[in-house]
């Protein structure tokens, strides 16, 4: 890599180190720690935020092309200060709690739910030595502060005192804990494969370029598998489209967060967008190949912005899917889960298992890819003639 | 004693109280998760990097959901009327009291505290994983065998009844 894009792949971790230089004499060493930390923590504390009130107007514009009309259009040029407008909205609106709430948890949901969303950005690497955090156990260290949301949506949904919130919040936990599994599973193929929990070793083990394509795992028959299978679990623990039920604004108003009004509601929101990115994140650094460059002689642009440039073509990818599908049943969604979701990734493990101990060839390529498409369409068939479908009939309240 | 580790135990052990003692079992619940965070916390502090983040994501990821759903689909959470201390609570203390003694009479006199300690072992989760799969792996594998059992168990409990 040449000089001057060295030097702008590596400008912001230069100036850290610069910052820190200057503190370095002022500040004792217990402090200059604490210092290093908050330094890492401002830019996640800063960029994602942003990029969450630019993803709101982006969604609003996207989806208002796809259902042919303007969207947001009055705030700023092309309505795209509209995110100021709803953030000042949010900050002056009066702060409602039902009389019959339970005040406490009321007030601590929205705060668990979103400290573990930004806890889980600090094993993230956003770039070449980018991270805040390089764990051991990272991969393991993101899915166990995941688990602290569950809790907080329970909190939210329970506290409220309505049965809309309850309602939702029970439909949340069914669904993040069944789609957690899969979430898991699909992940774990890529840790047999690299050896290690830790994403930045993860992304190392990516970062060669074979003729054309680079070595990113989504360009294998079970990392395909893995990405495709993991991005539907990743849609579901976001509750988003088309596994929005747990807020389902036609069946149960809003779900788990009914009760909330102001801030707290725009908590509420910035944990779902949050946790969107962070775990399409986790995406892109387990399966394609985080800040790597698609082709090699593309590595001079700095590595953040490949980073972000993959972010953004998956929240793009996102919001088209809410645009075009519709939500699901209440059953269809444990069904998809259960029965369809999980044969698929386990037998995805064996597929991981086999590309593992073949030769590299031709013939890995076919039994794998046999495997996975195999599978896909037997299951797909046997589940879809289970279901003795016939006309629709509609029925009306007489 | 450091200073993280005696917040730490404080967090834990007000969290512990508050399980035992709150009317609302909601609130006991939620208070539970709390000391099961508070013990992920110690094992941090002990470098347990694996078992740390293990506990969070089985204790307060799954059992503390668990017993949240188990209050929610039998009682609806209401508070209790009943009185906070049972009737026998001279005799539970006092077997609480013998419990601990035994369990820490035999921790004092165990092999483990009396092996002197040489370096800090470097476990890290590549070789907690090749112990598991190499050396342990016939618990494992009874351990597998036996969450199979309880789930398909589960399933055959919530399996509709066939019509005769």
């Amino acid at each position: 890599m040449s000089g001057l894009s060295e030097t702008f792949d590596q400008i912001f971790v230069t100036l850290k180190h610069w910052l820190l230089g200057l503190l370095a004499p002022v500040l004792p060493e217990s402090l200059l720690s604490l210092a290093s930390v908050i330094l890492s923590l401002i830019p996640i504390m800063a960029i994602f935020p942003g990029l969450f009130a630019i993803t709101t107007v982006l969604e609003r514009k996207g989806l208002g092309r796809i259902q042919n009309r303007y969207g947001p259009n009055r705030v700023g040029p092309f309505g795209f200060l509209q995110f100021a407008a709803d953030g000042v909205k949010a900050l002056i609106k009066e702060d409602l709690v039902p009389r019959a709430a339970d005040k406490v948890i009321h007030f601590l949901a929205p705060v668990v739910l979103v400290i573990p969303v930004f806890l889980a950005y600090t094993v993230l690497p956003v770039g070449r030595n980018m991270v805040a955090v390089d764990m051991d156990a990272g991969v393991l260290f993101f899915f166990a502060v995941g688990a602290g949301t569950e809790l907080a949506v329970f909190m939210a949904g329970w506290s409220s005192r309505n049965k809309y919130s309850l309602l939702g919040a029970m439909r949340a936990i069914a669904q993040m804990v069944s789609y957690e599994i899969p979430l898991i599973l699909s992940t774990v193929t890529v840790i047999m494969m690299v050896g290690s929990l830790s994403t930045v070793k993860i992304i190392e083990a990516q970062s060669t370029y074979h003729g054309l394509l680079p070595d990113w795992f989504v360009f294998t028959p079970w990392g395909l598998a893995g990405f495709i299978l993991f991005m539907i679990s990743a849609l579901a623990e976001s509750n988003r489209s088309p596994f929005d039920l747990p807020e389902g604004e036609s069946e149960i108003i809003a779900g788990y967060f009914i009760e909330y009004s102001g801030f707290k509601f725009a908590l509420f929101f910035l944990a779902e967008y949050l946790g969107m990115f962070v775990i399409s994140g986790l995406g892109i650094t387990l399966f394609l190949g985080g800040w790597h460059a698609p082709l090699e002689s593309l590595e001079v642009i700095p590595s953040y912005i490949w980073f972000f440039t993959k972010l953004i073509a998956i929240i793009f990818v996102l919001i088209w899917i809410r645009g075009t599908v519709p939500r699901l049943r209440m059953d269809q969604l444990m069904n998809f889960a259960w029965k369809f979701m999980l044969p698929l990734v386990l037998l995805n493990l064996i597929t991981a298992a086999i590309w593992h101990f073949m030769a590299p060839g031709a013939a890995r390529w076919v039994v794998s890819f046999s495997i996975v498409i195999g599978s896909y369409l037997l299951l797909g068939r046997a589940l879809f003639n289970n279901q003795h479908l016939s006309k629709r009939t509609y029925r009306y309240a007489e | 004693m450091t200073i993280p580790f005696a917040i730490i135990a404080l967090m834990t052990i007000t969290a512990t109280v508050a399980t035992m003692s709150l009317r609302n079992l909601v609130h006991c619940a939620l208070a539970a998760a709390v000391a099961f965070g508070g013990l992920a916390a110690a094992y941090l502090q002990l470098d347990a990097q694996f078992v740390g983040f293990a506990q969070i994501l089985v204790y307060v990821g799954a059992v503390a959901i668990l017993i949240v759903f188990a209050v929610l689909l039998t009682r609806g959470g209401e508070p209790t009327t009943e009185a906070l201390f049972s009737k026998t609570w001279v005799t539970g203390t006092a077997i609480a009291v013998v419990v601990f003694g035994v369990l820490a009479w035999t921790i004092r006199n165990s092999f483990a505290s009396q092996c002197e300690i040489t370096a800090l072992p470097d476990a890290t989760v590549k070789d907690i994983g090749g112990a598991l799969m190499g050396k342990y792996v016939l618990p494992l594998e009874v351990i597998g065998l036996l969450l199979t059992a309880a789930l398909i168990g589960a399933v055959i409990i919530a399996l509709k009844e066939e019509k005769k």
